[in-house]
């Protein structure tokens, strides 16, 4: 099997990638997970941030097991967008190994921004070294994570490298507060060189509001705003 | 045959086993009921049926809340049951190791105000002039409703439910609990419903109440009991029926076959040529023995006044209150309760921060569905009623 020879990037233990998340939610928010599978990430913030939460999750088994943990879960299609959320209702939401993996990844990137106001985003870097690598020495598709896809049954639909990503968020006028590259299971802030070191990244993001533009909690349609706690 | 003794004794060991309806009598006078469309009522005689027992700390008590024709017998067998007798309406989601499970929690179902199964109605008899109230029955709303379930709960000692759930008017019997005693509640499960009834319902419901008000033997409501407008009453349900199936379940159910002949007979005066004609002439029929016409007219009326939005000002305003968890659940065939109607609730309780879960789940059956797709609910309603449960009980621990 071809796919086995080639370099699969790791999957960032789940617990690196949670650990980095709480680090940087402020106790008491009120955070939205898209994706957020068994609810695991969102009992933690409930636990230990005292977080008011909601998950969005498609798979019924995963929902159903998010309700048996008493998180809050709506069923819903990422690719569909978030309509059914109102407008700045959270002050996090959070998208942890998905961006790559939904249909419309600037609306969704959109969409975040308009219903919270910090963004946290977990996404796979197409700008690494081995990456590059395999597609000058082998000439192929890469393939990536814990599971050796195929271009054509992969669940990655967008790759992207750092820089790609830099370019989408000035373009739509997001504000990357931070960004925290994950190499070989760490969280490496001001890496040298990330874009060839990393495997992923975490970016913290901001909508930057224009000066034309009402605060994102006026525009609620039902006439009353969301209380939001810090 | 099995005697009765034998029926009796082999329905024990299933589900509920062998219930009883139990009647309370509230809002006695001077304690009237002070209805929403003015006026007063009592006294009001309830009726009711528990299954479980309630914990000495009355922690464990939950309240199903019956849809449009439904009545208090949600699970289990009466002792003089026939061999033909079906069991309670909602009997495969309620007993001994099910989702309402009867060895953890404590269940109540009752019929609602203005009904025909033993709680008072238009057809009851108006004390002060020892008559039935006919269309003399002041008129009621969901909220009136709702004031006499949770007057019930109160007289049954309990202080605060540990979920209300419900199915398409049940379901706004929830949302309007809900709104009206925040506090009366932990859980609620709002299956099929809405904030309001939409224009195409209430379409229906006028055709329905068309029905019966043209069928000669209305009689402006004034028929002797037992008589009355049986046409126009099982013209009603024919059509309401069709709105609780789908296109999809009806082809499954039906498809185009013919009943009793191969081929077209083309004779224009039988009525029954197709399946689904017979179907729903029977549906029919079955309805008119055991429903009043002018009950319908009341419920079908308190169906198409619920507005939460118009009642409240928003939604928000009257969901914002309670601190109740919400599990709500539509159908992807339901073209009567739809789904957009579900998100328009999940949206308002996402706003004000409630704890709210979501699902449209995928059945053919249509609005049916919940009262047909029982596992489904089960695999969602066990862990939400096991999560509220185990929440309220590490509370009243830590007091």
């Amino acid at each position: 099997m071809r796919a086995q020879h080639r370099y699969c990037m790791q999957d960032p233990s789940l617990e690196v990638t949670d650990k980095l998340l709480l680090e940087q939610i402020q106790p008491g928010s009120r955070v939205l997970d898209l994706g957020c599978g068994d609810g695991r990430l969102l009992a933690r913030l409930r636990e230990e941030r005292d977080a008011s939460v909601l998950g969005i999750e498609i798979d019924i088994t995963q929902h159903h097991a998010a309700i048996a943990r008493g998180v809050p879960v709506i069923q819903a299609d990422l690719d569909e967008g978030l309509l059914d959320i109102p407008d700045g209702a959270f002050d996090y939401v959070v998208l942890s190994q998905t961006l790559q993996q939904v249909l419309h990844p600037k609306q969704l990137l959109e969409e975040m921004v308009r219903v919270a106001k910090k963004a946290l985003v977990v996404v796979p870097n197409f700008g690494n070294w081995r990456i590059r690598l395999q597609v000058l020495k082998q000439g192929r598709a890469p393939v990536t994570e814990v599971l050796p896809y195929e271009w054509y049954n992969t669940p990655n639909l967008h790759l992207m490298s750092m820089h790609d990503f830099q370019d989408l968020m000035r373009l739509l006028g997001i504000e990357i507060l931070q960004e925290v590259p994950i190499i070989n299971h760490q969280a490496v802030e001001k890496a040298w060189l990330a874009n060839l070191r990393a495997q992923h990244v975490l970016y913290v993001l901001q909508r930057v509001e224009g000066p034309a533009e009402l605060p994102a909690s006026h525009h609620t349609s039902t006439g009353q705003s969301t209380p939001i706690t810090h | 045959m099995a005697t009765q003794q034998e029926l009796s004794e082999t329905r024990q060991d299933s589900g509920v086993g062998i219930v009883q309806t139990r009647l309370a009598t509230l809002f006695a006078p001077p304690n009237w009921l002070k209805l929403a469309g003015g006026g007063e009522l009592g006294p009001i005689q309830v009726a009711y049926e528990t299954y479980g027992e309630l914990t000495p700390a009355k922690d464990n008590a939950i309240f199903i809340c019956h849809a449009l024709t439904g009545d208090a017998h949600a699970a289990g067998y009466y002792e003089d049951d026939d061999e033909k007798a079906k069991p309670g309406w909602w009997d495969d989601l309620i007993g001994p190791g099910r989702t309402l499970d009867t060895d953890k929690y404590y269940v109540i179902c009752a019929n609602v105000l203005g009904g025909c199964q033993g709680t008072t109605g238009p057809g009851s008899i108006n004390p002060e002039t020892n008559q039935s109230y006919r269309l003399g029955f002041p008129f009621i709303t969901v909220g009136d409703i709702v004031e006499v379930h949770s007057a019930l709960t109160r007289h049954l000692g309990i202080e605060q439910l540990l979920a209300v759930i419900g199915g398409s008017l049940g379901g706004m019997q929830v949302l309007e609990w809900a709104a009206r005693f925040p506090d009366q509640l932990r859980g609620a499960i709002c299956l099929a419903s809405a904030a309001q009834l939409s224009a195409q319902g209430i379409a229906f419901n006028a055709v329905g109440r068309r029905a019966i008000k043209t069928d000669p033997e209305f009689k402006d409501g004034e028929y002797e009991t037992g008589a009355g407008p049986r046409y126009g009453l099982a013209l009603a349900r024919m059509i309401a029926h069709i709105t609780y199936l789908s296109d999809q379940s009806i082809e499954m159910k039906f498809g185009r076959r013919l009943q009793d002949h191969d081929t077209f007979t083309y004779e224009m005066l039988p009525e029954v040529e197709f399946q689904v004609e017979s179907y729903l002439h029977y549906q029919g029929k079955r309805f008119v023995e055991r429903f009043d016409a002018n009950s319908y007219l009341y419920l079908t009326r308190a169906m198409d006044y619920f507005d939460l939005v118009s009642q409240h000002g928003s939604l928000v305003n009257a969901l914002g209150k309670t601190e109740a968890r919400f599990l709500i659940a539509s159908y992807d065939s339901d073209w009567l309760f739809t789904t957009s109607q579900s998100k328009e609730l999940v949206r308002a309780l996402i706003e004000c921060g409630k704890h709210v879960s979501f699902i449209e789940l995928k059945s053919p059956f249509g609005h049916d569905s919940f009262l047909i797709e029982i596992e489904q609910l089960n695999r969602m309603i066990t862990p939400f009623l096991e999560q509220a449960y185990s929440t309220r009980l590490a509370e009243s621990n830590r007091t």
